[in-house]
Order: C-alpha cells, then structure tokens, then sequence
C-alpha cells in the first residue's frame, strides 16, 4: 500500500498537547506517515509543512476556542501555495459555549474544511473515514 | 611518526604560516608573507622562507592548508520553502566555509537561471522536499540548473526518493555529488554529511579551478576554506576530546573588511524555564555572515545599519566627519588608521559590526498573549549562557582595543529580548591560532585541543 502524508498541528496559541499526541499515535499505528508539527503551529507552518513533505491531508486540531479566528485564510494560503486541493481536517472544541453541531460544522465546511468533528471524537471514528477519502 | 607540521592559512591578503611541535604542544615559528592571486604559491614560498626555522626542519614537517583566497568558496544555496529546506541548505553551504551568493526558493525562473549565470558559484547546493516529500520542485530546479552554459559543480542534498532522478538530469559535463537530505523531516537538520561533501568537492575541485593547486608542489593540499577550519577550532574547543573536557558553549566572531562572521557552538535550547521553542531547530555548530558589516569593503553599509548618528554620537564626532573618513576607508580599503582618534572610530565601528552581527546571529524572546495570558517564546539559538566569545581575523587581531570590539556581543539593557551572552569572557586569537587548529584537529584533535588552550589563556602574549 501506498503511504500517505499526514500533516498534524494545534493551531494558533492554543498549547493543549495531548489530543495532538494520541492523534499522532493513533494515525502512525494505522499506517500513515505523520508529520507533527506539535502545539502552537501559525498557518504558514502548516503550508510550508505541507508543501516540503507532499503531504496528503492536513489536519488540524483547535481546543481552546478560538479556531474560527485562528483558521481564518488558511485554505486561501494553500492555494496561492499552489496545493490548495488538500484534504483538511479539523477537530477539538472548535467553538466556545453550545452551539447547534449543524452550524458549526457548516462554518468550518465554509472556511475550507472537508470534515469537521466535534469534541471527544476518538481516533478510530475518523481513520476509516480518511483512508476512504485519500483513495486508499 | 612525524609530529611536526608546518600549518598554513592562504588568506585573501596575507598567508599566514605557523609551524607547531605536536610533542610539546607548542608554536615553534610563525610568519606571514603577502599572498600573490595569480600564484599563490610565490607567496607561500616566501612565507615558508621568512620562518625561523632550520631549513632541513621544514622540509621534513607535515605542511596542510586552508584558503580564503580567490574570494573563497563562493555558492548558491537552493531549496523548497525559505523557512525550511532554504535555510537548512544555507546553514549548510555556511558550516563548509562557504560564502553564500544568493538563496533561491521554490522554482528557479529563467531570470534567477541568469543571475546564476551571472553570480558564478563555484557550487551549487540544490536542495528542496523532506524524505518522501515534494519531487516536482528539485527535479525542476535540476533541469533549470543543467542548462547552464558551463558547468557547474552540484551537491544534491534533497529529497532521497529522487537523488538519483536529479543526478541523472545533468549532463556528463556536469560533476554532481549525492548527499543526505538536508533536511529528512520537518524540524530535523542534518547539515554536517553535506558539509563534508561541500569541503570534499573543494578540496577535490574548487582549489584547482581557482589555480590553488599550484602551491601543491610545497604542500600535502589545500584541505578546506579558512572559515570551515574556523569552525572546527572552535567547536574542538567547545566539545572538547575523548580525554579532555571542553570548555562548553562558546562564541567565535571574525569581523573583516567586507564581512562579520559568527559562530556558535551550543544546543541554544532555552535557558529559562517555561519558554516554548518556536521554529526550526539550529546547528549545533551554527555559522552566520553578515556581507553588509565589514569596517573597509563594507563600512558605508555597516553605518547605514548602525546609523552614522550613533557612531558620531559615541566618538564625539560630527556625523560629516564620520561619513568623510567612512569614504576614504571604503574607497582605500588598505588604509590603516593614523592616530588615536582614528584608531577609535575603527574600533567603535568593529564594535558596532560585531554587535549588530551577533544580534542577527542569536534567537529572540517575545511575548505572547493566550487566552491563559502571556507566555514565552522563543526562535533561534539562546546563547545568552556563553561563558567565552572569541575574537579573531585581523580587525579584532591587530586593534589595541580587542576587548572593546568584542563587548558589543554581550546583551545591553536595552535589548533584553535578544538571547546574546550576558557576562561573557573574551579572549583573543592573538597568534591566529584557529584555523591552523582546525586543520590539525581531524587527525591530532588531543594536540589541537592542548595547542588552542595554552595559546587562547596565555595572558603573556
Ligand atoms: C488539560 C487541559 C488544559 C491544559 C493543557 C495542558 C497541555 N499542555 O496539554 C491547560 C491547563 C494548559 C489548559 C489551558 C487552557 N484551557 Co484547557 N483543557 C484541558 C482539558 C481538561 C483536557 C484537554 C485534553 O488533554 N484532553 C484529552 C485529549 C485526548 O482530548 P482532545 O484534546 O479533545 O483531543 C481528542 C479529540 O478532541 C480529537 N481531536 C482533537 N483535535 C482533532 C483534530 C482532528 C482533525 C480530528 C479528526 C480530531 C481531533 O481527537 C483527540 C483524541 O481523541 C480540557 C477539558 C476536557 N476534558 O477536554 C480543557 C479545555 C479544552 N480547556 C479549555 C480552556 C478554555 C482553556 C484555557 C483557555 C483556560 C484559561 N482561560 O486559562 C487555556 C488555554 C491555554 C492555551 N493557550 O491553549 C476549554 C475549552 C473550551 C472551548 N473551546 O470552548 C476546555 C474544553 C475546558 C472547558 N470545559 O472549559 N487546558
């Protein structure tokens, strides 16, 4: 099988580690090849990242509430990077206090994200999900 | 086994000679003699006869060499993306002795394809793509580079997955050489295999393409360019041997007529606690050059950085008074300062070169506001725990004020941001000891270590 890239990052000032890290595991240990570019990862991080390794999905994890702001331009940043058909992922606790799941998922869909999950989403709900989505 | 060399430093002006007792740890002759560009080997002749030296002695000691002559190993550095594999494969073209011409990023355009013309390295470092990662850049830039009228020679230190591809694109014209990535992955640097490759291709090519090879006759080789025997002094100095410890993290500034160089020999992690570490990770052995600081060459640029006001200020100069002598020395590089005042501004400016130039050399802290308040991040090197910062090259050499120079290395209050040395000590290559030592360090480093300590902390000098 082919290996597939994986960019893996907590966007903007956002320090909560540990998601980051049993994503990295989780993703490693279901075959693909993980790039993680850890906590407190800017956009042009993510795009340089991606572009140096060739990468396959982006994935992006936001905990603290402030991914809208923090995501803001990014899918613009891939395309003037000239990869702006990447598969993106974004997970964590992307809003702050309870809003309708729908209207979020609909809002990150806007800001340029093929999949969007809510908090407390376990690694094995999304791998077979990926693998589809990459061809795999 | 013959333990006495004769260790010589073919400089863009001056070649200097030193010939050492390995036995006795101990300089036993030095000399120097103008260097001669056409051949530099009537030069090295002349600085071999001004020895003080029974001739028979000389003939039977072990003679190795470095050069900065013939503007020393000059390069061009290619990559992917500025941040990442650019800046590993500058950091590798600097760590070889090298000075880089110009970077390029993302795809060579046909007009960058005629500054390079234009630039004539006299090698290519082409980089771009981690392990596995992006192909379609450096099997681009390949076939950018191998329509080059001449040949040039090309280190290929990018992607593995297509080394081979990319070597295959050049014509038999062309020498190339593989080395590992300079960067595998994101966030890991592996400069020093591409060094090596660098210094082999000098050793192996550059030095008879510059006519170097004509001093071969008095000599065992031309090993490496001065700046990279720099570095091996200093980070023998810092690591030390299998049997004697080193003196730790360290500092080496050279400030020159055109150029400042530093190196840094120290992991950089930060020194504080709580700070996060922003960025890609750096040498250990890091070097950086600053083409704009030089106090000849390139004084009107080193003030335009300074500000002419500052310097005038310091010295109780008018700005016009500093801007006129300025221009006498940028236009007369040769020019030695006449008397004490003179001799002053030379020094303030050597300092000023050497604070700027450490600046950009060190990482930075800044602040960083969270929804859970400020915290600490730091990018670059923090060196601020450098106990020694040494001065070397002829401008700190030759001052009567080395140590004034080399204090702008060391942190102001007014910079409290920048991670430089905070109380450091400074010494001086009073006998131009580094980059013999270099030389001598890959085969007699106990000796080396020994030499380089007894003439670095003597105060009798
Ligand atoms: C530990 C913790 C901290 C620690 C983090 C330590 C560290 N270095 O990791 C500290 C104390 C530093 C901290 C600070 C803050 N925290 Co906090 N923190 C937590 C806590 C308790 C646990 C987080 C955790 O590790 N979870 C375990 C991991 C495994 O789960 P996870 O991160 O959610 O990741 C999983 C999934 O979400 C998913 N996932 C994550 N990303 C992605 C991405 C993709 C693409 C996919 C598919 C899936 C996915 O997969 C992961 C594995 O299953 C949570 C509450 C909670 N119980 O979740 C609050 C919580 C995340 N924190 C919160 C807040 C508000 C803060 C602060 C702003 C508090 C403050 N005002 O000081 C700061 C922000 C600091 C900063 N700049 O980032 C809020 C966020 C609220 C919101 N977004 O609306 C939470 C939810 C607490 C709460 N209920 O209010 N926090």
């Amino acid at each position: 099988m082919e290996t597939k890239t994986l960019v893996l990052g907590v966007i903007g000032s956002d320090v909560h580690a540990v998601g980051n890290k049993i994503l990295e595991i989780a993703f490693r240990e279901a075959g693909f090849n993980v790039v993680n570019l850890g906590v407190l990862v800017s956009q042009k991080e993510f795009v340089e990242a991606a572009l140096e390794t060739n990468a396959d999905a982006i994935m992006v994890s936001s905990l603290y509430g402030h991914a809208e702001i923090d995501v803001r331009g990014l899918r613009d940043l891939l395309i003037e990077a000239g990869i702006g058909d990447i598969l993106m992922y974004i997970g964590g606790y992307l809003v702050v206090g309870s809003q309708e799941w729908s209207e979020v998922e609909e809002k990150f869909k806007k800001l340029g994200f093929d999949r969007v999950y809510p908090p407390s989403t376990l690694p094995q709900d999304v791998i077979p999900t990926l693998r589809a989505d990459l061809g795999l | 086994m013959e333990r006495k060399f004769v260790l010589i430093d073919i400089g863009s002006t001056f070649t200097k000679v030193t010939a050492v007792d390995l036995a006795a740890a101990e300089i036993v002759a030095r000399a120097s003699a103008p260097t001669t560009p056409t051949d530099v080997s009537v030069g090295l002749r002349m600085g071999l006869e001004a020895l003080v030296l029974p001739e028979e002695q000389i003939a039977v000691s072990r003679k190795l060499a470095c050069s900065s002559a013939a503007g020393g190993l000059r390069m061009v550095a290619i990559g992917l993306v500025e941040d990442l594999t650019v800046k590993a494969a500058k950091q590798a073209a600097l760590g070889a002795g090298a000075r880089v011409l110009r970077t390029y990023s993302f795809q060579l355009t046909e007009e960058d394809r005629h500054e390079i013309i234009e630039l004539q390295p006299d090698i290519i470092l082409l980089a771009g793509g981690t392990d596995g990662g992006n192909t379609v850049n450096i099997l681009h830039n390949a076939k950018v580079l191998a329509s080059l009228p001449e040949p040039v020679p090309i280190v290929i230190a990018g992607n593995r997955s297509v080394s081979a591809e990319v070597k295959g694109l050049f014509p038999q014209s062309f020498s190339t050489y593989v080395a590992p990535n300079v960067m595998p992955q994101i966030g890991k640097l592996v400069v020093e295999p591409a060094r090596e490759v660098i210094r082999q291709v000098f050793m192996e090519k550059i030095v008879y393409a510059k006519g170097l090879n004509k001093a071969a006759r008095y000599i065992e080789g031309i090993f490496m360019p001065t700046p990279a025997a720099v570095l091996r002094a200093g980070r023998l100095l810092s690591e030390g041997t299998r049997t004697t410890a080193g003196w730790g993290d360290l500092m080496v500034v050279d400030v020159g007529g055109a150029t400042t160089d530093v190196h840094s020999f120290g992991s950089g992690e930060p020194s504080k606690a709580g700070v996060v570490l922003r960025g890609l990770p750096e040498p250990h052995a890091k070097r950086t050059v600053e083409g704009d600081l030089g106090v000849r060459v390139s004084i009107l640029s080193l003030l335009e950085a300074v500000g002419t006001a500052v310097v005038a200020e310091e010295l109780g100069w008018t700005e016009e008074e500093v801007l006129a002598w300025a221009e006498r020395l940028s236009a007369q590089p040769e020019l030695l300062p006449g008397n004490e005042r003179e001799e002053e501004l030379d020094a303030a400016l050597a300092r000023q070169a050497v604070r700027f130039g450490v600046g950009r050399h060190v990482g930075r802290l800044s602040e960083l506001f969270t929804p859970s308040g400020l915290i600490w991040v730091q990018d670059g090197k923090d060196l601020s725990e450098v106990k020694t910062v040494i001065g070397t090259g002829g401008v700190v050499v030759n001052s009567r004020r080395p140590e004034q120079i080399l204090s702008g290395a060391a942190g102001t209050e007014n910079a409290p941001f920048e991670l430089r040395p905070k109380e450091p000590q400074y010494l001086v290559d009073r006998l131009y000891i580094m980059a013999p030592m270099g030389l001598l360090a890959e085969e007699y480093p106990e000796e080396a270590f020994a030499l380089l300590t007894n003439v670095l902390e003597s105060k009798s000098l």
